[in-house]
């Protein structure tokens, strides 16, 4: 009997992929925050430029900040970066594992020591900001 | 033991019969112990022959029966069918084309595997076998590969990635995974040789965490984690490499 010639058959990975699934969504949830975190550098960059041209531009700058639309923005974004931070938090211990003596220290330590320097620096952001 | 009749949708492809992939129903009476591979035997041996699939040691070492059960990547011999409901869909591996049935080309993995050197590099060979004959380790040394080691090969971590789904020129997690194994290796002296493959854009760098491969891998061997430790090991070799060329860098 002849054997039946190859004929692979490669099947469509379709764009909404990431729709289908939980875990694939909340990566894809994930990875979008990063549009959160770039509107909010434009925004600090935009503000530093006011700075730069003096003091009445800065105080409309900051007045403009007070409006609705900012502060919706900046809470949103604000959800958005804590997502961020915790997930990427989360998953450090595989990214770099700690080895103490003949096996591994419990990724729960170096997640915790991640929101520790997390509080720390946030502590010292909020003293120079004099809040 | 308590039985319980089950539609299994199995999907089916004949090369240069049929145009493309077709779900078959088949109504098997399952004990409430057995795995989906014990189903796709009882299909084969009782109620259609002509069903293809790979299986061989029926308990999660060989890694041969990868598929999709209800879309989730596994082995056919680890799922049992008591955890699944009275409709079970069998598909071949997502991301790999279909050989024929549930059997897919996995000639792409293979070149992948085997492009990374997952086996131990000496450039001292000749040291070793005018030697002792063995390499003495540390249980501390062992550990630090260990759990990469545990890789079978069963590519279910390929049909998880989206990454290799999208682009078919990624490395992939198992093959990544092997590489690392042999790298963390105390014995092993092939970093540099598996570097242009690992350091490659193709290679760590194309993945982006997804971390589904650590998610389905039944030997929990974690190639999410083996990639994100690649690229710092990457990146730190890049930056030192900067800072303090080795003799004969260009």
């Amino acid at each position: 009997m002849q054997p039946t010639p190859r004929k692979p058959f490669s099947r469509p990975w379709h764009n909404d992929w990431w729709l289908h699934k939980r875990t694939y969504a909340l990566y894809m949830i994930r990875e979008l925050t990063c549009i959160a975190l770039a509107l909010y550098a434009a925004v600090v960059i935009y503000g530093l430029g006011r700075l730069a041209e003096g003091p009445e531009a800065w105080t409309a700058f900051v007045a403009a900040l007070r409006g609705p639309g900012f502060v919706t923005f900046h809470l949103v974004a604000l959800v958005l970066m804590v997502y961020h931070t915790v997930t990427w938090f989360q998953l450090t211990p595989k990214a770099m594992p700690v080895m103490r003596g003949d096996d591994f220290l419990p990724g729960h330590y170096i997640v915790g020591a991640h929101f520790a320097a997390w509080a720390v620096v946030s502590l010292v952001v909020l003293v120079i900001a004099g809040v | 033991m308590s039985e319980r009749t089950i539609e299994f949708e199995v999907l089916r492809y004949r090369p240069g019969t049929d145009p493309e992939p077709t779900f078959q129903t088949y109504r098997v009476a399952c004990q409430d112990d057995w795995v989906v591979l014990d189903a796709l035997n009882h299909i084969k041996d009782t109620i259609d022959g002509t069903l293809s699939y790979r299986w061989s040691c029926h308990m999660a070492v060989c890694g041969s029966c990868g598929m999709q059960v209800n879309g989730e990547p596994k082995l056919a011999c680890k799922a049992f069918v008591r955890d699944y409901g009275g409709r079970i869909r069998v598909e071949p591996l997502a991301t790999f084309p279909i050989e024929r049935d549930l059997i897919v080309d996995m000639d792409d993995f293979l070149d992948k595997l085997q492009s990374v050197k997952p086996w131990i590099v000496r450039e001292d060979d000749a040291k070793v076998t005018e030697g002792e004959g063995e390499y003495r380790q540390k249980p501390a040394e062992l550990t630090r590969y260990r759990q990469f080691s545990m890789c079978i090969n069963c590519m279910l971590c390929y049909s998880a990635c989206p990454q290799y789904a999208l682009n078919t020129d990624f490395i992939g997690p198992a093959a990544l995974a092997l590489a690392h194994r042999y790298n963390l290796d105390g014995r092993d002296q092939g970093n540099e040789e598996r570097k242009d493959v690992v350091a490659s854009h193709a290679g760590v760098w194309d993945c982006t965490f997804v971390g589904q491969c650590s998610a389905v891998c039944p030997k929990d061997v974690d190639p999410a984690a083996a990639i994100q430790q690649g690229k710092i090991a990457a990146t730190t070799d890049f930056f030192l490499g900067m800072l303090m060329p080795k003799k004969g860098d260009k």
